[in-house]
């Protein structure tokens, strides 16, 4: 049996034994005779040979490969029973090989294995009866669960009002970007023109500068530059992390906007309504309509964003159970709990924003 | 006929250029619209014939020229477009209608805001629109659930709840399934009886020899023959005029 081949200048196909190809005469690759019989025979001493070698662990592996390809070549209504029996055997080979791979490379990097897993296993029995007293030091002592509570509470003070200014920030900004491409040309006031361009320059700056450094720093530097002598740092939270969500907010909504179709701006125009009205009956329900999710979005990111407020001194939940690690000097249980928090908050949201998604697509039908 | 000779709308050698002067969709227009009117445009695709439409409710900006509407120059910046448009209605190739909102809001939102009436007057008068167009069942569905052909009427009457005085049509049926086309036309048909003046772009030649006054012949951004439809097609003085009439009859 000739394997097909496939001419390199016009990919025509060919099966047969032509020596040019019968479109373009050129020189075609040379023939490969395929032989079901000896594949088969392959395939059955490779799967032999991985069962074999499978105590020598990585030439099982090889060869369970082998025999697994060489059986595979051929469609399993023609392979013959000797490529199936090859094919089970490298089935078998392939997890004894890996389970000797494993061993070898535990013999090399633990040494004595028994001793290993006898220890281990103590350790982890020590934690397991530990986790109460372990539980009762981090969060009962002291009352050390009021850090996380607390910490939960400026978290969410912190994303809500963050999240507010964003979205007010957000929508001017995109308002003025996508008005400054649609009516530059159309504005008859030269003052309009002129306050509409300085405006479209200021966000356009704000945006480079937003999303060009880095969310830390931007906290650093209100803080510590631009609100120095306020002690509000809460405020000064809101504000770091509200500035900066209303640069993303801005470009989701103003693709929202940009993705409302142009007929849809030219039918307000034409009724008679205003830019602005028509931007604010028309443009903005739809455009709000399709970021909806993404804004949802936004959201989540911000909640996980504040975690860094630590490096303003904001007792937030990161912070909070970092405090009680601090206190009592074991991580993993302050530490896991507040990112169980985390995980359980986002995931409620994005449950949110999944049954969002479905309704908003159920409403367009 | 028109039943008096009051010109609604003048446009004097207008121009719409792009990229400096390499590109001329419109390359001096000059016309006149009298009251009651149905002017019909023909011509090939990429004669300027739907810039020229756009640029009498300034949809398109004109280079250089005059429109005057009612007597006033539309094209000074001192004028007012939004009111100059609510005069004009408009009727698109791809309808646009609202999706976000329903048929009869589509219709409601613009006489509510603009002309502040209440919404109990104004979704009166959108039913009996309605009733006239045979879709006052579908007040409250929504544009998704409409044919193109049902969308195109809404669109029509739309445009028709703010009263316009003159409506101008942007190939209305181009979009349309062929058997869909015949109802929309027929809603054109009735408003032209009823005395609307009318100015619409369009492939459909039956059209414009049944219900046009006027038809207008434009290639490369001018007008090249504008006569009565009679003239037009069974008389077309111009080589232009009389290929593209071979090609599309």
């Amino acid at each position: 049996m000739i394997r097909s081949r496939f001419c390199r200048i016009c990919g025509i196909k060919v099966t047969g034994e032509e020596k040019e190809c019968p479109q373009c005469h050129s020189e075609l690759p040379s023939i490969v005779i395929y032989d079901p019989v000896k594949e088969a025979n392959l395939a059955f001493i490779f799967g032999l040979l991985s069962i074999l070698l499978s105590f020598i662990p990585f030439a099982g592996i090889v060869f369970s490969a082998l025999a697994i390809s060489r059986s595979n070549k051929n469609s399993l209504k023609t392979i013959n029973k000797k490529a199936k029996t090859g094919r089970t055997l490298a089935f078998i080979g392939l997890p004894l090989s890996i389970i000797g791979t494993v061993y070898v490379i535990m013999l090399l990097t633990v040494g004595n294995i028994p001793l290993w897993a006898e220890t281990t296993y103590t350790k982890f029995i020590k934690w397991l009866s530990g986790i109460p007293a372990d539980f009762e030091n981090n969060f009962i002592t002291d009352s050390r669960y009021t850090y996380i509570l607390k910490g939960l509470g400026i978290t969410f003070e912190v994303t809500i009002f963050a999240a507010l200014l964003g979205i007010v920030l957000g929508v001017i900004v995109a308002l003025i970007r996508s008005s400054y491409a649609t009516l530059k040309d159309e504005l008859n006031s030269k003052f309009g023109k002129w306050l509409l361009k300085v405006l479209n320059g200021i966000s356009g700056f704000y945006l480079t500068v937003i999303r060009g450094t880095p969310i830390v720093v931007q906290l650093l530097i209100a803080y510590f530059v631009i609100f120095i002598s306020s002690n509000n740092k809460v405020l000064v939270a809101i504000l770091a992390f509200g500035i900066n969500s209303g640069a993303y907010v801005a470009e989701i909504i103003r693709s929202g906007i940009v993705s409302v179709d142009k007929g849809q701006f030219e039918a307000g125009r034409s009724l008679g309504f205003s830019y602005v009205r028509t931007m604010a009956f028309i443009i903005i329900p739809q455009a709000f309509k399709t970021v909806l999710p993404a804004l949802a979005n936004e959201f989540i990111v911000l909640i996980k964003e504040t975690s860094v407020s630590g490096y303003i001194g904001l007792q937030e939940l990161t912070k909070g159970g970092d405090i009680i690690r601090s206190r009592t000097y074991s991580a993993f249980m302050p530490l896991i709990a507040v990112a169980i928090i985390y995980l359980i908050i986002v995931m409620f949201f994005s449950k949110l924003v999944s049954i969002l998604e479905r309704r908003l697509k159920n409403s367009e039908r | 006929m028109s039943a008096d000779n009051h010109v609604i709308i003048s446009v004097k050698d207008l121009k719409r250029h792009y990229n400096g002067e390499a590109i001329k969709a419109l390359d001096g227009v000059t016309t006149d619209i009298k009251k009651g009117e149905v002017v019909v445009i023909i011509g090939p695709s990429g004669s300027g014939k739907s810039t020229f439409l756009r640029s009498l409710n300034l949809l398109e900006r004109p280079t250089s020229g005059t429109i005057t509407f009612e007597g006033q120059d539309i094209t000074s910046p001192s004028t007012d477009i939004n009111l100059l448009r609510q005069n004009m209605g408009m009727v698109f190739q791809h309808f646009n209608l609202f999706p976000h909102l329903s048929i009869l809001r589509n219709m409601t939102i613009a006489p509510m805001k603009l002309h502040g009436l209440p919404k109990e007057v104004a979704e009166k008068k959108a039913m009996e629109l309605l009733k006239r167009v045979g879709l006052e069942d579908r007040a409250n569905a929504y544009p998704s659930q409409l044919s193109g052909g049902q969308k195109q009427r809404i669109a029509i009457v739309r445009a028709l709840a703010m009263d316009p005085e003159v409506m101008l049509f942007d190939e209305p049926t181009s979009a349309l399934d062929p058997e869909m086309v015949g109802e929309v036309l027929d809603v054109m048909k009735n408003l032209a009886k009823a005395g609307m003046t009318m100015v619409c772009v369009t492939h459909e030649m039956g059209f414009a020899r049944e219900v046009g006054t006027r038809v207008i012949f434009m290639d490369c951004g001018k007008i090249i023959e504008e006569n009565t439809p009679e003239q037009i097609f069974s008389n077309p003085q111009n080589d232009r005029l009389r290929s593209f009439l071979q090609k599309v009859l």
